[in-house]
């Protein structure tokens, strides 16, 4: 398989950066796509260029630490998969790809298709935890947690925090990573005790680091890897008018970095 | 005070406000068409209904007042989220390819400033009497005020389209106001999206069909001439 690639290569996060042409010749279609850059790296390794830099780990669709666009989407064309899932047998011979970070004020680049995606660890902290006592694992079934409940708590906790949502969201908001995060938490009994703290401290972080906000277009859910509803949006949304309504604190967030 | 302050100050607040001041904005619509149905009931209906609406001073002024303070509530939100938005990617995609979202939603930031236009056109024309110099206004008379207008191209065009901008709006706007507020449950959600498709179908059908009824010349100029206090 031969593909033209255009990729872009950005020295830092001040350099104004540009797509940088390459042909990839003999593609096996059974390559992931990041197995498919790791060839264009060694040729450019051997030509004493500089290799493009990209985020990976895992390559098994479980960390959250790829993800680049790829011809305007967000981790490539299938649905529900990461770009370490993605195999080039998705691609056609000849195909042309244009090949971009994810593009956020509040995930600036580090380097080519690298971003800095400590804002996410940043709302994290903010609230993304529940105080409990450490100590011998409890038991399974202390706390009694109908079915339901769980699997939509698992529904929201399924997100890997890579990052697709902002890059797809034509606001790049974040407001699916933070509902998911907020209602993996809301949903089950041990989170509720810092349910309405939670949700104004991450709302408010997120807002500090210079996401968007959301106009309910849908774009996150549909670039998801993992599939996550925006209905947890809306969860996220009434959590939020509640507390900010009924609760006396008031919430500072932490300057973003 | 401190509160509502501090909840504006989110994007979650924003949003909030958006969706309030559009469901008020929306309200309106609704009573504002279903008054103005009076036109097919004939040119005396209407021109009364016309002087019973300015019979009650204290209701008129604050429905109003409600409506400005919304309309401004909303516009000025939506002027602050946009901003927020625009500086939350300064680099764009090369070409960014959308999954999900429909023309209404990707033009809601062009939709709302279309009815602002609209809105401030609308009320030059039939509340503060600007005829362009085509017609005689008649402030007795605001049935052959309306069909003299929609007469003329140059205010039947903004007419027609300041509704379709108005059925568009609402048709991203209605169900986005659920998200925004998190009005949501699995098993009503579907009606979300019919309820957007109803409202928005039937404000813009009912808007415009006053115009159409003009040019078919269903509804025409009356030679009666009115007189109400309420109206001076
Ligand atoms: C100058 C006029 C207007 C502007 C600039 C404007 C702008 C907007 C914007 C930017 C949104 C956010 C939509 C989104 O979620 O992406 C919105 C929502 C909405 N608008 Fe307007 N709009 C205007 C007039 C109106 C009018 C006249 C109505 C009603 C008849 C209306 C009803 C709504 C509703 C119901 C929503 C949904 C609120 C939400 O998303 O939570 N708007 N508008
Ligand atoms: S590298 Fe871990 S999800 Fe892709």
């Amino acid at each position: 398989m031969y593909l033209i690639l255009h990729i872009w290569r950005q020295q830092g996060p001040r350099d104004k950066g540009h797509f940088e042409r390459h042909e990839a010749r003999d593609v096996s279609e059974h390559m992931s796509f990041l197995e498919m850059l790791d060839v264009i790296n060694e040729q450019l390794i051997e030509a004493g260029k500089d290799p493009i830099a990209f985020d990976h780990d895992c390559r098994e669709g479980i960390c959250g630490m790829c993800g680049m666009v790829v011809n305007g989407e967000a981790h490539g064309p299938q649905r529900q998969t990461t770009t370490c899932q993605l195999h080039m047998r998705q691609f056609q011979n000849g195909d042309e790809l244009w090949i971009e970070p994810w593009r956020a004020s509040g995930f600036p680049i580090i380097k080519d298709l690298s971003v800095d995606r400590s804002a996410f660890d940043r709302i994290i902290q903010a609230g993304g935890y529940v105080s409990i006592r450490t100590g011998s694992a409890p038991d399974a079934n202390e706390i009694p947690i109908p079915k339901g409940v769980s699997d939509h708590a698992m529904d929201a906790a399924a997100c890997i925090g890579c990052g697709a949502c902002v890059a797809a969201c034509p606001n790049a908001s974040a407001s699916l990573f933070v509902a998911a995060k907020v209602s993996h938490l809301g949903l089950l009994p041990q989170g509720q005790a810092e349910r309405p703290d939670r949700v104004r401290k991450m709302v408010a972080q997120m807002d500090a680091e210079q996401f968007g906000a959301c106009t309910n277009h849908a774009e996150c859910e549909a670039a998801c890897p993992k599939g996550i509803s925006i209905s947890f949006i809306a969860r996220m949304n009434r959590d939020h008018l509640k507390s900010m309504i009924a609760s006396s604190d008031d919430v500072e967030a932490r300057p973003a970095k | 005070m401190q509160k509502a302050l501090t909840l504006y100050q989110t994007s979650i607040g924003k949003k909030a406000v958006m969706a309030a001041s559009g469901v008020i904005l929306l309200g309106f619509t609704l009573g504002h068409l279903s008054g103005n149905l009076k036109a097919y009931q004939g040119p005396q209906a209407l021109n009364e209904y016309a002087a019973w609406l300015r019979s009650m001073p204290s209701l008129l002024w604050g429905t109003r007042a409600a409506l400005v303070f919304a309309f401004g509530a909303h516009v000025f939100s939506a002027f602050q989220l946009w901003s927020q938005n625009r500086g939350a990617r300064p680099v764009g995609y090369r070409r960014k390819k959308s999954l999900a979202t429909d023309y209404a939603a990707r033009t809601m930031y062009w939709s709302g400033p279309i009815l602002l236009l609209y809105v401030l056109f609308h009320l030059a024309h039939l509340t503060f009497g600007q005829t362009f110099g085509f017609y005689e206004f008649d402030k007795m008379n605001p049935y052959n005020n309306m069909v003299y207008g929609f007469q003329i191209p140059a205010v039947l065009v903004p007419y027609l389209l300041g509704n379709i901008a108005l059925g568009v709006h609402l048709f991203h706007g209605i169900w986005s106001m659920f998200q925004s507020i998190g009005i949501n449950h699995p098993k009503y959600n579907i009606f979300r999206r019919d309820l957007a498709i109803g409202l928005a179908t039937l404000l813009t059908l009912g808007n415009l069909s006053f115009p159409i009824a003009v040019m078919l010349g269903y509804l025409e100029p009356t030679t009666q001439t009115f007189y109400f206090p309420e109206l001076e």
